[in-house]
């Protein structure tokens, strides 16, 4: 039992138990105070500021304030042609360009109802899949960092390096690839490639129960986010959370499973959720272990791929493109498992223009973001970081 | 539904759905369009949609219990504005829903469903900061991505960007 006599003021006595709750105790009311965390600070991962009305050290609210980043992204869509905002897509999540090039992909192929070769299907998958490790990598990172664990991160950045290395060799961009086409690939695959591919499946299986061993089975990491910042599933699926983050809170939905698009229901791989063994299900811990149970996850779907994929000489990526992309008129709203979430688009064509009539993205981060000002509510202020850190927000998604 | 033609599954449980719903609200909602991209069905009376709303939440054979999406929409031709929400429920049924709500242009208004579902709360500012369409009885009514003080509302098709914002030349 550890007690804290906040700000010496003799206010409120905080009280952290053995079985992980907090006990708050008030003596006086004392003056809130105002404390306003960013727009610039190094762990909120980007542009976003934070409003604290803070008791002490205990969080009474916090609201966020986002927009530092908005580039008008659905404006944009509307005076591009559709091939042209692909490129737009990447910019949206740019942790994870490969997965949401594949979201609006999806979502025009609906829209248009055209048939994509199998051989596109898997290579989009294998992009998808070693971009969502790499995205994982640099959140569970990060993550280590926020909480004052800085060798990880060097670990996560030096096997991601590996990925981003491949990515570059199959699109020629490191992060914003634009290879992801509607209807097809921008090139195929170099004849090596998944030969690489497999080499940096077999050297990255042990690194993955490395990072574990020194990341998640540390005791002061553990203690950091352990009961920290608990969502009920009910109240996590009524705020629309999806992805890593609606896992944690122990529902096992994944678009993958349970809405299935491109070659998935032919894969075989598990949807990991906590089983409150390790952690307390809903909380930070349990989140970060969703992710990195994951990574396990896409590399057997990409060895799946491997094996599967058909080889075909001499194959013409752009074989199933259309020459003129104008859908009929209709709409559509469809979704990806992206590393962060659901990524939807909704799109209405009205079937004369090239240019898409309106193009929403549903953005994953947006959405998990939303329920801050719950989720931080009588939280300590350290362990707002903890909180913010667990939502693995990327701004460029947050804002769009 | 169109007589004749077949749907996949996913479409007619989607109608299944949409049969509770007409049974209870009659007239204040437009036939089912049955369409394999997007089936959807819109809201007539706009200020039945909170009622509506909380309905399908809780429907012993609905539960439509996640909200995947809420998008402002201008219809320009119709002189209107105008909300898809992309309704779903999740692990308990396999059906999906979007519905429409429409607004007068000027002065009209919909019903907030922040308090059915959490997630339409910063939907439906975006939606304002982005339409200008007002929600009645929101919690927390601002905008959100663009500042404060901006004037207009950007994605409505008229949009005419400010001339300058606190002496910054803004088009370019």
């Amino acid at each position: 039992m550890q007690e804290l006599d906040t700000a010496g003021l003799g206010s409120i006595r905080v009280t952290r138990k053995d079985d992980h709750t907090v006990v708050i105790e008030k003596d006086l009311a004392t003056e809130q105070m105002v404390l306003a965390m960013g727009p610039q600070h190094p762990s909120t991962h980007g542009v976003l500021k934070l409003e604290c009305l803070t008791d002490g050290e205990v969080i009474t609210q916090a609201e966020p304030f986002l927009g530092y980043l908005h580039r008008c992204f659905e404006k944009c869509c509307e005076n591009v042609d559709y091939p042209a905002i692909v490129p737009y897509t990447d910019r949206l999540d740019y942790l994870s360009g490969m997965n949401s090039e594949f979201a609006y992909a999806l979502a025009v192929e609906k829209l248009l109802d055209i048939e994509i070769p199998r051989r596109v299907e898997f290579i989009r998958v294998i992009v998808a899949e070693l971009n969502r490790i790499a995205s994982h990598l640099v959140a569970i990172g990060t993550y280590g960092i926020d909480l004052g664990a800085f060798t990880p991160f060097l670990f996560c950045f030096r096997d991601r390096e590996i990925i981003l290395g491949l990515l570059e060799w199959v699109s020629g961009a490191r992060m914003l690839y634009n290879y992801i086409w509607i209807g097809g690939l921008a090139y195929d695959i170099p004849s090596d490639f998944l030969k690489r591919v497999g080499e940096f499946i077999a050297y990255f299986r042990p690194k993955t129960v490395e990072l574990c061993n020194l990341l998640t089975k540390n005791e002061i990491f553990v203690k950091r986010t352990i009961g920290i910042g608990i969502m009920p599933a009910e109240v996590a699926i009524n705020y629309g959370w999806s992805g890593p983050m609606l896992r944690g809170s122990g529902v096992k939905w994944d678009l993958r499973r349970n809405d299935p698009y491109s070659v998935y229901p032919e894969l075989d791989f598990n949807v990991p959720v906590p089983d409150g063994k390790l952690s307390i299900v809903g909380d930070c811990l349990s989140r970060h272990l969703v992710r990195a149970l994951e990574m396990e996850e896409s590399l057997k779907i990409i060895e799946q791929c491997i094996s599967k994929m058909p080889a075909t000489e001499g194959f013409n990526p752009r074989s199933a493109i259309p020459k003129r992309i104008r859908p009929k008129a209709g709409e559509v709203y469809a979704r990806a498992e992206n590393p962060r979430g659901e990524l939807g688009f909704y799109i209405l064509s009205d079937g004369k223009s090239t240019k898409p009539l309106r193009c929403k993205a549903r953005s994953s981060c947006f959405v998990n973001l939303s329920a801050m000002k719950d989720l931080s509510k009588g939280q300590l202020l350290p362990d707002l970081v903890a909180i913010i850190g667990s939502i693995d927000i990327v701004l460029g998604e947050v804002d769009r | 539904m169109e007589e004749g033609k077949v749907f996949s599954q996913s479409v007619q449980q989607s109608a299944a759905a949409y049969a509770i719903i007409h049974e209870k609200f009659g007239s204040a909602v437009s036939a089912f369009d049955a369409n394999e991209t997007m089936p959807f069905f819109e809201v007539l009376d706009a200020r039945l949609w909170r009622d509506i709303a909380l309905f399908m939440r809780d429907h012993a054979k609905l539960k439509f219990n996640y909200m995947a999406c809420l998008t402002g929409m201008d219809y320009q031709a119709e002189e209107k504005l105008g909300i898809v929400c992309n309704l779903e429920s999740l692990s308990l049924f396999n059906h999906r829903l979007a519905v429409k709500v429409k607004c007068e242009r000027d002065g009209g208004f919909i019903p907030s469903v922040a308090c059915v579902w959490h997630t339409a709360n910063w939907h439906e500012r975006e939606a304002y900061d982005m339409f200008g369409i007002l929600f009645t009885g929101h919690p927390d009514f601002r905008r959100i991505l663009c500042p404060d003080d901006w004037e207009g509302f950007p994605l409505r098709k008229d949009y005419k960007v400010q001339e300058s914002y606190h002496g910054i030349k803004v088009p370019y």
